[in-house]
């Protein structure tokens, strides 16, 4: 499997599945790190180097189930390409010698290799799901210590490069769409209660980034003191709460301005079948909009699931990949609306539209 | 809005904390900010701002710049430690222990870890949250006046300790 292959087609944490309509994908997140050696942050170019040859010996026997990704020999576009499919983050992005990432085939599992910690376990699921999350990342958690003496104290759990991880390293977090509450104006309150109970919430693209196309990442501060089930259950508890808080929202616009609302979704299907230059921002606030279109049964042309993987493949090296070359921004733009124009006229291809 | 440091430029970055329920806020001028040590290129965490900012502000005490503690492994001193926001080597957590366990406690309002405990090495580990587990038995015990039931339990953490202890002297228990 190369990116190439990868670029044309979804992650499977994307396949829709219960509890649909504002929940989009869910992800648990382990940090660890071996004994012997400084954090990656601190350590020398040998001492990554070494840790990189370690998790290699331990990945040579599962080589089948991982492909790997030594970001001294990706170019800048394939980082970007894995950073744009939530595989690596930024921050492995912009490193190179001794660093890397093992992801599995169907992208649900990925092991970055120092990063910020030695090990970056990370298992995403579709829709609300992190238990099935955690138990994947357990289970490889379990792999990788078998040939590894983890940083670990009873007193602080496992030991982490920045002290807000230490414990059980675990981040938590559930990818939801939000337009309903980002409509009726309630998202900051949101954000201030979230934040006084220990959770956090953040833009799509984790740590650092705007909440584009009202695509939020909520996910739990508190790593040390709680065991991993209870972390799952307040934040599912809590996402549960925001899921109600989205559709009363969505209630609530339908019963005011449901024609405004069906307006915004014609127009954004308009604009998405007839624009000749799009930026990512503009695709990804339509987007953002035809998927509520969905959801309030106002359109039915494609699945959400089909929506969803739009709002990664309108991402810049995606673009860059699928047409095989470098694209300024603005041919970019060119570019994004053919595909997203080819999208709309598949997905409507037969259709008497009147 | 005027920056809350020099008092003369606008302020543009404004940072929002909220540590045991109380909302904090910190208005500063991009200048300000940067010279705080927030790096306006990478995401902003609390972590950053209760270490690194923490430092340039007066409310720290003035003797944590006196002298330069530094890990005896990995030597990382804790005026860089702060400067980073990140920790060197896992004896760090030794080395910085004062700071350290504050700095948890604000974070996560518990100095305990309860959560997964490593296969392989956690021997001694689950010993300790049996013990955890059998202090709290004691002050259940002891507070309904089952003196006698608090005894046996006394005994019983007596006995694991005797456990982690041979543990600690390389003896090969496993719990």
């Amino acid at each position: 499997m190369t990116l190439d292959d990868m670029v044309r087609r979804h992650g499977s944490w994307l396949e829709s599945g219960i509890n649909e309509g504002p929940v989009v994908s869910s992800r648990v997140r382990l940090a660890r790190n071996i004994e012997a050696h400084s954090f990656p942050g601190w350590a020398n170019e040998e001492e990554k180097e070494a840790v990189w040859m370690q998790a290699n010996e331990i990945f040579q026997s599962m080589e089948a189930r991982f492909i790997r990704w030594n970001m001294a020999e990706t170019s800048e576009l394939d980082k970007e390409i894995l950073f744009e499919r939530h595989l690596i983050s930024q921050e492995l992005a912009m490193k190179n010698g001794g660093c890397g990432v093992f992801a599995s085939p169907d992208e649900c599992l990925s092991i970055m290799v120092n990063e910020e910690d030695h090990f970056r376990i990370q298992s995403l699921q579709p829709s609300l799901n992190l238990t099935a999350a955690w138990q994947a990342a357990d289970r490889i958690d379990d792999e990788l210590e078998e040939g590894l003496t983890y940083a670990f104290s009873p007193k602080l759990g496992y030991l982490t490069a920045c002290p807000s991880n230490v414990g059980t390293g675990m981040r938590a977090s559930v990818m939801l769409h939000l337009p309903g509450l980002v409509l009726m104006e309630e998202m900051d309150p949101v954000i201030n209660g979230i934040s006084k109970i220990g959770l956090a919430v953040r833009g799509m693209w984790g740590e650092g980034t705007e909440a584009a196309g009202n695509m939020f990442q909520v996910s739990n501060q508190i790593t040390l003191g709680r065991r991993e089930d209870e972390i799952i259950a307040h934040l599912e508890q809590i996402v549960l709460e925001l899921i109600e808080h989205e559709n009363n929202a969505r209630e609530r616009l339908m019963k005011d301005r449901a024609l405004v609302i069906e307006d915004h979704v014609a127009r954004a299907f308009g604009t998405l079948s007839n624009a000749r230059m799009i930026t990512s921002s503009e695709a990804l606030n339509l987007l953002s909009t035809l998927r509520l279109g969905l959801d309030l049964n106002m359109i039915d042309q494609f699945s959400r699931r089909e929506v969803d993987m739009l709002f990664i493949a309108i991402q810049p090296a995606h673009l860059q990949k699928l047409e095989n070359k470098t694209l300024e921004p603005d041919d970019r733009d060119v570019v994004r609306a053919g595909m997203l124009r080819d999208f709309m006229e598949i997905a409507t291809e037969g259709e008497d539209l009147d | 809005m005027i920056c809350e440091c020099c008092q003369k430029k606008d302020a543009t970055i404004h940072l929002t904390q909220v540590i045991d329920g109380n909302v904090k806020k910190l208005n500063l001028c991009q200048d300000c900010a940067q010279d705080s040590g927030i790096d306006l290129n990478s995401p902003i965490s609390i972590t950053d701002v209760l270490l690194g900012l923490g430092a340039h502000l007066p409310s720290v005490s003035p003797a944590a710049t006196e002298f330069d503690l530094s890990c005896s492994r990995c030597q990382i001193t804790r005026t860089e430690f702060k400067k980073r926001t990140r920790l060197g080597c896992s004896e760090c957590y030794n080395s910085f222990m004062g700071e350290l366990s504050a700095l948890t406690k604000a974070m996560h309002h518990s100095g305990q870890h309860v959560g997964k405990i490593p296969a392989r090495q956690g021997s001694e580990a689950r010993l300790a949250a049996q013990v955890a587990a059998l202090k709290k038995d004691i002050d259940t015990a002891i507070a309904k006046e089952q003196y006698e039931v608090a005894a046996n339990l006394r005994d019983k953490i007596n006995a694991l300790k005797t456990n982690i202890e041979s543990l600690e002297n390389g003896g090969s228990h496993d719990a």
